[in-house]
């Protein structure tokens, strides 16, 4: 198979960036799409011409690395992957691919399809944790966790941070990410003592690292190469509401351990 | 390098580790503060020893060379990680644990520190749930678990298929949190390429910043290396591309043992390989051994569709072979078997180099519904790699080089032979003998990060008595010529061929010579090719772009010259073993009946190889004496 790529170049952050079309000849349909993008790389070299810079690691589709929008969508056409996980097969023979990076303010460019995604961190550490000392931790099935609850949990756990919800986002909103990290804590017995300073502390911080709010367009959720729903999201905006009643005396917390999640 | 000394506490085994940290010294919090220690690497290793680091009280600065900490490579394994919890109450014990890791090692490994390994597993559970990591659960509310393989016993805890990403996002919530906190500073996109050793002791790091290509020099009391293990030597294999073994191989340069590197781990269950552009196989959990079932027609070149061939004309190759633990059997007595099988013509798929893993008699017991809830992910990554349904035709696999039980030779204390560089994780020889177990990864990574290694470096801080060395020391100017040397040399060679082409040319020398299994001439032709290929690649290799920028070729350039080195070294370590063991093959020394042949009389050691300039490395031996069990030859039939 042959194919016509449409991939952005720019050498650094000052750089304006354009398009660049390159061939990518002799593509096979069970190639993934990074190999198809090896093969052009190492023509590139090949030819004296630097390579097109993009990331990548597990090719597993579990270390949200990759990071490419392609056609216009995160992640390419297929629902619930990332890039690294789409084949060739996917695509006509002789088709023409656009390929560019991650676009949000957030996420400056570092080169070509390259973006600095340590925003995402900088949220986590706002408040994304519980803070447990190593050891003296009481034994695992002190804690009963209903099979339902733990699926939820883990549910929303599944982000992998690749940040293809801002992406995809028109406001270059994070608040998918942010409800999986909220959610994910909030819906555990563990999560709860620090429930009310974690959703203020970390919608804070993505507010000041410039991510835009939801607009309920549901894009992230079409992008999101783990599926995490927009329920989630609707979660958060509870968790912070809460949040608030409790700020105002009307609540009193830490809950008790066994109480059950919002 | 000196005599290896192990510092193995003597006595008992149920106490040695207690006797350990109560007489080992300790460090006021007061002065704790006063104290740096760089950790390199940010995965279950790095993050949990970094967090519980900074925890501690000591000052700590984190590199990794990702873009951010949460995206080290243990965030790929899948399937579970094991502690003698005896939940089950199905006969599990630490003793058990110790046991199985011990034997299914094929008793190359310490007792020791095995032991302390299965101690510490029912404490890791406990952390990790404390942090909030979801582990299943049963419907009244009690933690799930597992069987894998090697073992009769149900000991492994599990995150759907997804379990070394919540340990790792467990650990790396606990770094977030340090981070806050101000006790970590953590250096992304930051590649390590030598180590400051002053006076002997390993005092500081020359890294890369992998943006703007500058070289700097960060010193500290103390330095962690949790970087990984080195399979990607082999080219294709289920590791992230970017795992490497660049940070041990050039700490092995500047004086750290390096032990048993030809224990490589082919793990059985792998997609097979399929175009000549692969650049990567995909691992299919080992726990879909638990309810798949491996056979081959038995026929050879019966190229029949699988659901046309009858039961009577199948050959369940491993269930014949080791009625006991059937699909269970441990990773290199499965990935041998497929071997064989397939080297007997009987393999299925287009290059003859696969068999069957199939569910039907698990889905029409216990229906579909329960192997998608299970195993669900794992058939959706089959379907999209291959385009084939795993509900309605067998999967095929193959084996492929995974985990590397080799690494720098550590003491029971995780010390190297360089004083003040620590080794943890997979980076590490230790625990895991000739053969992993299956969910043992993720143990030790945590063991070492959370409960091992912050006992022991602070004995070390407390009694070595260090100042800190400025940047610019003479021993560290060094460290960064060298660097820059190396760096120049390599975009200075403007040659034809990519890194990747050397890459994979050597992986294919290591695969077939020192692969699945070894003989003396494979071996001594692999040793013979090496040097000719990695003169080849720094008179021909082809860099573009400069030094001072972000540069993926450069970085990936780096790597490849080491593999060029470590292969060799790889290759001496597996001529030398002349037994086989684990998951070291050699031809030459087998039973009868095909399996592997022990010979404690000669090989009941660890070999740790020293580095020396222009000559072949020093072997070192460190006896494994085995007090607390016997060694007995390893059936599992």
């Amino acid at each position: 198979m042959t194919f016509t790529l449409n991939i952005w170049r720019q050498k650094g952050p000052e750089d304006s960036g354009r398009f660049v079309t390159y061939e990518a000849r002799d593509v096979s349909a069970g190639m993934s799409f990074l190999e198809m993008l090896d093969s052009v790389n190492q023509r590139l070299i090949a030819d004296g011409e630097e390579p097109v810079a993009f990331e990548q690691d597990c090719r597993e589709g579990i270390c949200g690395s990759c990071s490419l929008v392609i056609n216009g969508v995160p992640h390419g056409p297929d629902r619930g992957i990332t890039t690294c996980q789409l084949y060739m097969r996917r695509f006509p023979d002789g088709a023409v691919i656009t390929i560019e990076p991650w676009r949000a303010r957030s996420f400056p460019i570092i080169k070509d399809l390259v973006v600095d995604r340590r925003a995402l961190d900088r949220i986590m550490q706002a408040g994304g944790y519980i803070s447990v000392n190593t050891g003296g931790a009481v034994d695992g099935n002190v804690l009963l966790i209903g099979k339902d609850q733990a699926e939820t949990a883990m549910d929303a756990a599944s982000c992998i941070g690749c940040g293809a919800c801002v992406a995809a986002c028109k406001n270059a909103s994070a608040m998918l990410f942010v409800a999986a990290k909220v959610s994910h804590l909030a819906s555990l017995p563990q999560g709860k003592p620090e429930r009310t300073h974690r959703v203020r502390a970390m919608l804070e911080a993505m507010d000041r690292e410039g991510f835009g709010s939801c607009g309920n367009q549901y894009e992230c959720e079409a992008v999101c190469p783990k599926s995490i729903g927009v329920r989630f999201i609707a979660n958060l905006n509870r968790e912070y509401l809460r949040a608030g009643v409790v700020e105002s005396g009307l609540l009193s917390e830490p809950e008790a351990p066994h109480a059950e999640s919002a | 390098m000196t005599m290896l000394n192990a510092k193995i506490p003597s006595g008992p085994l149920e106490t040695k580790w207690d006797r350990r940290r109560f007489s080992e010294k300790l460090i006021s919090p007061n002065n704790k503060r006063k104290l740096t220690v760089i950790v390199v690497g940010s995965g279950l290793a790095g993050a949990s020893a970094a967090s519980t680091l900074g925890q501690l009280g000591y000052q700590v600065e984190c590199f990794c060379f990702q873009d951010s900490p949460r995206r080290a490579h243990s965030i790929a394994a899948q399937g579970g990680i094991n502690a003698a919890k005896n939940y089950q109450d199905d006969g599990d014990s630490v003793g058990r644990l110790f046991y199985d890791t011990i034997k299914g090692g094929d008793f190359r490994s310490r007792e020791a520190n095995v032991y302390r390994l299965a101690q510490v597993s029912t404490q890791i559970i406990d952390q990790c749930v404390a942090l909030g990591i979801p582990f299943a659960r049963e419907y009244g509310g009690q933690l799930a678990n597992r069987s894998f393989g090697g073992v009769q016993v149900s000991r492994t805890f599990y995150c759907r298929g997804q379990t070394g990403q919540q340990l790792l996002l467990g650990a790396y919530s606990a770094l977030c949190w340090q981070i806050e906190r101000g006790q970590v500073t953590m250096r992304p996109r930051t590649e390590m390429l030598d180590l400051i050793v002053v006076d002997g002791q390993a005092r500081g790091i020359v890294v890369r910043d992998l943006v703007t290509g500058r070289l700097s020099v960060h010193t500290a009391h103390a330095v962690v290396l949790a970087t990984g293990g080195y399979s990607n030597v082999y080219y294709l294999s289920t590791n992230a591309s970017g795992s490497n073994v660049t940070a041990t191989y050039r700490a092995w340069k500047q004086g750290a043992g390096f032990a048993n590197p030809c224990f490589t781990q082919i793990h059985p269950t792998a997609i097979p390989p399929g175009d000549a552009y692969q650049a990567k196989l995909t691992l299919m959990s080992e726990s879909l051994r638990n309810d798949g079932r491996l056979w081959v027609p038995k026929m050879s070149a019966d190229h029949r569709c699988p659901g046309d061939i009858s039961a009577a004309e199948r050959d369940y190759f491993l269930e014949r072979r080791y009625p006991r633990f059937g699909n269970l059997a441990p990773r290199d007595i499965a990935s041998r078997a497929v071997k064989d099988v397939c080297d007997e013509g009987r393999g299925v798929g287009p290059s003859g180099h696969g068999v069957y893993l199939d569910f039907a008699d698990v889905i029409e017991q216990e229906g579909l519904d329960v192997v998608r809830e299970r195993y669900g992910n794992l058939f959706d990554m089959y379907h999209r790699i291959t385009g084939e349904d795993a509900y309605h035709a067998p999967m095929r696999i193959y084996p492929a080089p995974h985990y590397t039980m080799g690494g720098l030779w550590v003491d029971y204390n995780l010390m190297s032979t360089v004083p003040g560089l620590f080794v943890i994780g997979e980076a590490n020889f230790a625990d895991h003998g000739a053969n992993r177990l299956g969910a043992s990864s993720l143990m030790q990574g945590l063991a070492d990060g959370y409960f091992i290694l912050p006992y022991t470096i602070g004995h070390y801080l407390a009694t070595a008595k260090l100042s800190l060395i400025r940047e610019d020391h003479k021993d560290a100017r060094a460290a960064l010529q060298r660097v820059t040397n190396r760096i120049d040399r390599l975009l200075n060679a403007k040659g034809r061929r990519t890194a990747a082409s050397f890459h994979r040319d050597v992986g294919t020398l290591l695969w077939n010579h020192c692969g699945m299994s070894r003989n003396q001439a494979g071996l001594t032709l692999a040793l013979a090719s090496v040097p000719a290929l990695r003169e080849e690649f720094w008179r021909d290799v082809m860099i573009p772009g400069s030094g001072e920028a972000f540069n993926q070729e450069l970085e990936y350039a780096g790597r490849v010259a080491d593999y060029l080195e470590f292969a060799e070294l790889l290759c001496h370590d597996a001529l030398h073993r002349e037994e086989s063991c684990g998951a070291h093959f050699r031809e030459e020394y087998q039973t009868d009946d095909g399996e592997p042949k022990r010979d404690d009389s000669r090989f009941a050691h660890v070999a740790a190889w020293e580095y020396r300039e222009g000559a072949p490395p020093i072997l070192h031996k460190e006896p494994l004496a085995f007090e607390f069990v016997q060694p007995t030859t390893r059936s599992y039939q």
